[in-house]
């Protein structure tokens, strides 16, 4: 290897200073691909300036966080799953079973169709449990039994919809314990507590996945679960783990979405998965594990939120947003493929 | 050579290690048997590797050394027999982390994960922690570059590993096993992938190693790189110990005899005339060069067998690829009956007349859940039909005399190619390469996995098919498949080092197919 080919090598320090140097360069360089977006986003906050001055208020900024919150959640969860070499796809159905069924127990029989069985203290709890438990059963059929992730994930999918329409009747419930609402309404120094939570759970994300075993574990298994379990890596166990904490993830962020709303439609979450995807591999994350980090699929789904906002306030018609929103993200994508140079996988 | 053989039946290796007492064990393996279902992987074999030597495990193909590594390195238990490292037993198959102090094995596939940086591939799941149990990776890379250093492995430890060049993750890999604190690395054909500067340099660090007291088992292929680089050389063949020697004892002749076997003498020759020299080539390569092979020019004429020898990593398997059309040549071309056929292209390959036996039935052989017939015609399609759709009557009917023709054991046409036989699949997959008639046949490894009547039967049906002038090109490192040749070009390093006519030697062949040929 020539001398060109190296990187300089580190001035000779002592340990402690020499340690702090390598770590700034070396976040510099592990980042670099995380940062495609920035620029990008940056151009679309220039854009969205000129469309409409409003854009940069703080109050649309933080409407735009907010409303990001809940699906952002869905992204976290999501890119510990694809890290790991896996895919879950009823993240979105946990998002609205979660709080649908802390609400079916919760809400008082008389007001719509809740049972009225547990107080109101319970609601949180139980929409916890209920994505731990969807975690499980995802865990359970894909690393117990060797089933194949995509198509499990897909009927389970199917499987934790259809029980969210069964005991909500096709209706929405209204009417939901204050413990329901807090976290969706609740404003901390100016700021919504789902905003604050869920920079809060990305911060800890990137943490997790950059500067623990476990998180590097989770890289390991997606880039080559052979050499992982040669590490002495608990494959199995790691795996597990990470299906359980996307499907509590999920049910979080359906409880900010329900708390927000203060109701629990039946369809709550249905299709967000799509945009889960495209916000995680535009924030370069791999369909095929191993590679992306938390920052890069925050960027993400930030940029889709911010392009959705400015096209609404440049008064683009509600119809013609769906189409759009599709060609933003193949856009994206495209623009993804040519930073990094390399094929997408 | 004989002497060799009758030192067999004593428990061999052992004697050995008692001429030199005074030098340790590192690893010493005895009466080691394995048999996976019928098969005798390995029957009472051993091994001793004596401390700060580099130790050569040879032989051919199925002599049971990729067996023997996977029970040295505590991947697999033997049936039978005991392994003990510097004197001690064993430590449990469970207890990885015992085993890596022990041993360490560079496989031929990587175990290095692309996608992260080399310093996190040397210390996967034991990186350093600091604060609030975080990773500390300042700490991690100083660690990885210390180690590297130490070896004088010259790689960037935050590079991402998936950058590496082969010969550099073959050090990194080396660098990772010598820090679990093994002092004994089994190199599992480390030269396969490499170019020849490659070699030298890994040579060099093999050497750099030893001086630091580090003991190797090296496999390989290529008989030169075991008198260049190894002090002693053990032989296996058909799953027993053969003879373990010095190597500046062992004249090479016996070496290949010992591997070989007394096989030797004349092959038993076939019936069919030569080919008459004059007649036009049917095939013509000329000049062909890709990554894996260089200038390659040969002919074949009509009603000529012609073999292209050459062990794994020679290109003989790219090369015959390329000339079906599954590979596209960097240079050269290939013409078929007067024709240059259109590069990479399997479609004008057909067209011109090849019939082909791809390298691995299972992947591009048949589709096993499709029928005998399905897969059969599946090239002639377009010959077997009525109105523009294919008939299934027509089908049926070609692949009833297919399957009287090639003698393959099923109850109709219709069964799916999954429920057969190994050697009835490549009854099929060769049914398929005969379908449309052609007049070059190209052959990959025509008989692997397949049991010894199939062989016989499939190569007598080159033999016929070469009979009515068809011309036949056998990609082959299989002794047997060669033996129908009229002549065999063997490929070493990409490039024909010797043509051998009718009438070989075993010893000849394999010499020049270890790269031997030319130091003889």
């Amino acid at each position: 290897m020539s001398e060109t080919a190296t990187a300089p090598p580190a001035p000779q320090d002592t340990p402690h200073r020499r340690g702090a140097r390598g770590g700034l360069s070396g976040i510099r360089f592990a980042r670099l691909r995380d940062l495609v977006l920035v620029p990008a986003i940056v151009v679309i906050a220039i854009i969205g300036q000129l469309v409409n001055p409003v854009f940069l208020n703080r109050d649309n900024l933080v409407n735009i966080l907010q409303t990001m919150s809940e699906v952002a959640l869905l992204v976290l969860a999501q890119t510990v799953v694809l890290v790991a070499g896996k895919m879950d796809l009823s993240l979105e159905s946990t998002f609205g079973l979660a709080p649908g069924l802390a609400a079916w127990l919760t809400v008082a029989a008389g007001a719509g169709h809740g049972l009225g069985l547990l107080s109101g203290a319970w609601a949180v709890p139980i929409v916890l449990a209920v994505g731990a438990l969807a975690g499980i059963a995802n865990a359970a059929l894909i690393v117990r039994f060797g089933l194949n992730g995509f198509i499990v994930t897909l009927g389970m999918l199917i499987v934790l919809r259809g029980l969210l329409t069964g005991i909500s009747g096709g209706q929405t419930f209204f009417g939901l314990p204050e413990s329901m609402m807090y976290l969706g309404t609740t404003v901390w120094l100016g700021v919504p507590v789902s905003v604050w939570l869920c920079l809060v759970l990305f911060a800890v994300g990137i943490v997790v996945l950059g500067y623990t075993r476990f998180g590097r574990a989770l890289y390991a298994i997606g880039g080559n679960p052979d050499a992982a379990r040669a590490a002495g890596v608990r494959v199995e166990r790691v795996l597990t783990i990470a299906l359980v904490v996307a499907g509590v993830l999920a049910a979080l962020g359906g409880l900010l979405l329900s708390g927000r709303l203060a109701s629990v439609a039946s369809g709550q979450g249905n299709g967000y998965i799509f945009t889960v995807f495209a916000a995680a591999v535009i924030g370069g994350v791999s369909l095929n594990g191993g590679k992306g980090t938390m920052f890069g699929a925050f960027t993400g789904i930030l940029l889709l939120y911010l392009i959705q906002n400015v096209l609404t306030l440049a008064n683009v018609p509600a119809q013609w947003i769906g189409a759009l929103n599709g060609a933003i993200i193949l856009i994206a994508l495209i623009l993804s493929r040519i930073t990094s140079g390399k094929a997408q996988d | 050579m004989n002497d060799h053989e009758e030192s067999g039946t004593t428990p061999g290796p052992l004697s050995r290690a008692a001429r030199v007492p005074d030098r340790p064990a590192v690893v010493h393996a005895a009466h080691i048997s394995k048999r996976y279902g019928s098969t005798v992987a390995l029957d009472d074999a051993g091994l001793v590797v004596t401390e700060g030597e580099t130790h050569a495990l040879v032989g051919r193909n199925g002599a049971g050394k990729s067996t023997l590594v996977s029970i040295l390195t505590g991947l697999q238990q033997p049936d039978a027999g005991q392994v003990r490292f510097a004197g001690r037993p064993a430590p449990r198959s469970t207890d990885r982390d015992a085993w890596r102090r022990e041993v360490a094995c560079v496989y031929q596939k990587s175990t290095i994960i692309g996608s992260l940086s080399v310093a996190e591939n040397l210390f996967l799941n034991r990186q350093n922690r600091g604060r609030l149990g975080l990773l500390d990776w300042p700490v991690v890379r100083r660690r990885a570059r210390d180690l590297l250093e130490a070896y004088g492995v010259d790689v960037d430890p935050r590079a991402p590993a998936g950058d590496l060049s082969v010969e550099q993750r073959q050090f990194v890999e080396i660098a990772r096993a010598l820090s679990f604190g093994a002092r004994f690395i089994i190199l599992d054909e480390p030269t396969a992938q490499l170019d020849a500067g490659a070699i030298d340099r890994l040579f060099g660090k093999i050497r750099e190693l030893q001086a630091q007291r580090v003991t190797f088992l090296f496999i390989s292929h290529h008989l030169q790189e075991v008198y260049d680089l190894c002090t002693t050389v053990t032989v296996f063949r058909d799953a027993r110990w053969v003879l373990t020697e010095p190597v500046a004892e062992l004249p090479r002749a016996d070496l290949v005899a010992a591997m070989t076997g007394e096989a030797g003498g004349l092959i038993t020759a076939r019936q069919r005339p030569l080919a008459g020299a004059g007649a036009v080539p049917l095939l013509r390569v000329a000049d062909l060069t890709a990554r894996t092979f260089a200038h390659l020019s040969f002919d074949v004429r009509p009603g000529e067998v012609v073999g292209l020898a050459g062990a794994g990593g020679s290109g003989r398997i790219e090369a015959a690829e390329t000339i079906v059309g599954l590979r596209r040549a960097t240079s050269g071309t290939i013409t078929v009956d007067g024709g240059v056929l259109r590069p990479g292209d399997v479609g004008a390959g057909l067209a011109a007349g090849i019939g082909f036996v791809p390298r691995d039935r299972h992947r591009q052989g048949f589709v096993p859940d499709m029928s005998i017939a399905a897969n059969a015609t599946m090239t002639i399609g377009g010959r077997l039909t009525r109105a523009g759709l294919i008939s299934r009557r027509r089908t049926d009917a070609e692949a009833g005399r297919m399957i009287d023709s090639l003698a393959i054991k099923t109850s109709g046409p219709d069964v799916p190619v999954r429920a057969l036989s190994g050697g009835n699949q490549q009854k099929v997959v060769m049914a398929r390469a005969l379908a449309g008639d052609p007049r070059l046949l190209v052959l990959i490894d025509p008989t692997a996995g397949v049991d010894v009547r199939s062989k016989e039967f499939l190569l007598n049906k080159v033999d016929e098919a070469a009979g009515a002038g068809t011309a036949v090109l056998i990609a082959s490192d299989e002794l047997d498949d060669l033996r129908p040749c009229d002549r065999v070009l063997v490929l070493f390093q990409g490039r024909i080092v010797a043509e051998l006519p009718r009438g070989w030697h075993d010893h000849d062949l394999v010499a020049a197919m270890e790269g031997l040929s030319r130091h003889v």
